[in-house]
């Protein structure tokens, strides 16, 4: 029966995600620091690509803000950082901008544990906030994502004018130090490339936990028909509302992070290329399915690191033409086509499944009638 | 009138920028009555389920849904609370979700907490896996439980949404020409799920096939240009001159649902 390939199946999933949370931990052993250090930042990407697709791959709401979630989980290390880099003293650029005093809004990033949470909770509640106003208006499809882009023009416009309080373009850098130990000891980077990728497993746990229960079930119900949920009686605008906070949330932790491993943040960081960038991490990935999220952050960002210092003038071309090549041919991604690709190896060997036919995520025949 | 209605809908009018849908329209429901909603396209039959679930909201009137607790202003509610209350809606094309297995779309469809931490924590408990093998039964569906709803064939849909319907145990059940575009040996089958249906709750199906109608013997109420026009059993219906005129026409309602 098919229960058995089932079971069978999941055991060989829950092999290779050990396995691969395994070649993931052992990293230091292996890389150097400079190529520890870059994977260490995508897998930071990687977390915020995980709650991008819940929101898009699962719920069918496409942001194109989350650079603006991703910047304020980032400003919120990133001030942390800079206070303890600063001492006693104010930080350097608001020295320069003549405020002798530390705004009230900075005080509480000088409590690690309180910054970490504020990374968290400010962008959770900010895409709260926005998706209350939008979501429970019916505001959807192409009309939210605008809206999410001009969040991110108002917000990076807000903090570069703002330099006093915020460093304006150059951003915040400079950082030394971390809970007393210096930032860029060698100690240091291996523990944080660890954390980070502890923390991606946990994360990428609570996604699954989220798309296999009830809620994922009713989320891809509303990416279906969003009218159809609301007569059976769920109220989608909830369901989205908090799904776009939990996916804020995460990208606030990818954030943190990022500013941890790299040491700057400014806002052409959280800006409209970057929060289209990491859409595509999740389009070339494959929407709909959470390893493709991952999978397509590592993918991308290797390409572009690899091939944007071979081909600096051809790497955004490149990255748009292969945008419109996997939106046209492959719409399930790398993930949909590893797993046609298997489907097809189960066929020839003669027990396909039926259930197993046209699994393709996303695209395939939603109903919008209602 | 002797017994106390679960739904009454009085002097509705719905408007679309200016151009009146529904005029002025009454209906009253009984407990357990099996209602049939017919009259040329246009009629407002459809804007009249649209009314009582909530996705139209009427210019004036009032409609009010009679549970035990008291009465609930209808008029005044968002659409998933009124489904919640127990009104539940079969649109006329299958909107079934297409991602989701026929097992999910089920698992989805049944009357449950439906809110966000409830939906997280829930697993399928044995009894509400029973519940559903139940209705897969009857839906005759059992062995596309893992199919993904969007490969089933037309009729499929239609039976699956039915399914989704019974086990959403809504007191108001509004079907929108549940037939459209079935073969007759579909439509027979739907046929019996409706007889089925219709022991355990309030049902208002809006119809065009009129064979279709007259297997069923109960009170038939007949709308033109978004008005009342007669209400009745089928052969007052069909001896009704002003409802010849307009519905029935030539065929002197043999082959009625070609009009439609």
């Amino acid at each position: 029966m098919t229960s058995i390939f089932a079971d069978r199946r999941r055991l060989w999933l829950l092999l290779g995600y050990i396995a691969a949370a395994a070649v993931l931990f052992c990293a230091p052993l292996y890389l150097s620091d400079f190529r520890l250090n870059l994977l260490a930042k995508f897998l930071a990407f990687a977390i915020a690509a995980l709650g991008l697709d819940l929101l898009w791959g699962y719920t069918g709401v496409l942001s194109l803000g989350h650079g603006v979630f991703f910047g304020l989980g980032a400003y919120a290390m990133g001030m942390h950082l800079k206070l303890q880099a600063s001492g006693t003293r104010l930080p350097d650029f608001m020295d320069w901008s003549g405020l002798t005093k530390l705004p009230w809004f900075w005080e509480p990033f000088k409590v690690f544990p309180v910054a970490v949470a504020l990374g968290i909770l400010i962008p959770a509640l900010l895409a709260l906030f926005l998706g209350f106003f939008t979501f429970r208006n019916r505001i959807k499809g192409v009309y939210f994502t605008i809206l999410t882009q001009a969040l991110v023009i108002i917000v990076t416009t807000l903090f570069i004018g703002q330099q006093a309080y915020t460093g304006g373009t150059n951003g915040l850098t400079s950082f030394t130090k971390l809970l007393g130990e210096p930032l860029r000891s060698d100690t240091m980077k291996t523990v944080l490339y660890l954390a980070t990728v502890a923390v991606l497993v946990l994360v990428f746990m609570l996604c699954r936990y989220i798309a296999n229960s009830r809620m994922g079930k009713v989320l891809r119900a509303i990416r279906d028909g969003e009218n159809r949920v609301r007569f059976l009686g769920y109220n989608p605008a909830t369901y989205q509302m908090m799904t776009f906070a939990f996916s804020g949330a995460l990208a606030g932790i990818a954030g943190m992070l990022f500013v941890l491993h790299v040491g700057i943040i400014s806002p052409s960081m959280m800006g409209i290329v970057p929060s289209i960038e990491m859409i595509l991490w999740v389009a070339i990935g494959g929407r709909g399915t959470l390893i493709g999220a991952l999978i397509g952050t590592l993918a991308l960002n290797y390409a572009k690191s690899g091939l944007s210092e071979a081909y600096p003038d051809f790497w955004t071309i490149g990255l748009g033409v292969l945008f419109i090549v996997v939106t046209v041919f492959l719409p399930g991604g790398i993930a949909g086509l590893i797993r046609s690709g298997a489907e097809a190896v189960r066929r020839i060997r003669g027990r396909g499944n039926m259930h197993e036919s046209g699994a393709h995520s996303v695209l395939q025949g939603s109903n919008r009638s209602v | 009138m002797s017994q106390a209605p679960i739904l009454s809908c009085k002097e509705v009018t719905v408007a679309f920028d200016g151009f009146k849908a529904v005029q002025g329209m009454n209906l009253l429901l009984l407990p357990g009555e099996l209602r049939f909603l017919i009259g040329p396209n246009g009629a407002g039959k459809t804007t009249m389920l649209d009314v009582i679930c909530g996705k139209v909201k009427p210019v004036s009137g009032s409609v009010s849904f009679h549970r035990r607790p008291g009465a609930l202003d209808i008029t005044k509610l968002q659409e998933h609370k009124i489904a919640e209350s127990g009104i539940g809606r079969k649109f006329q094309t299958p909107s079934i979700f297409a991602g989701l297995t026929v097992m999910e779309n089920l698992e989805i469809a049944m009357s449950q907490n439906r809110s966000v931490w409830a939906t997280l924590r829930a697993t399928l408990k044995p009894s509400e896996r029973e519940r559903i093998d139940e209705e897969l039964a009857l839906i005759g569906l059992g062995d596309q439980r893992h199919l993904r709803a969007g490969l089933l064939s037309h009729g499929q849909k239609q039976w699956l949404e039915i399914g989704m319907m019974l086990l959403q145990e809504p007191e108001i059940l509004l079907l929108d020409e549940p037939v459209a575009g079935m073969t007759d040996k579909e439509t027979d089958k739907t046929g019996e799920l409706l007889q089925e249906i219709v022991r355990k709750r309030t049902v208002v199906v809006v119809e065009h096939d009129m064979e279709f109608v007259r297997n069923f013997a109960s009170k038939v109420t007949v709308m033109h240009e978004g008005k009342l026009l007669k209400e009745g059993t089928m052969d007052e219906i069909q001896s009704d001159d002003r409802v010849a005129e307009v519905y029935l026409g030539r065929g002197k309602g043999r082959d009625a649902h070609a009009v439609g």
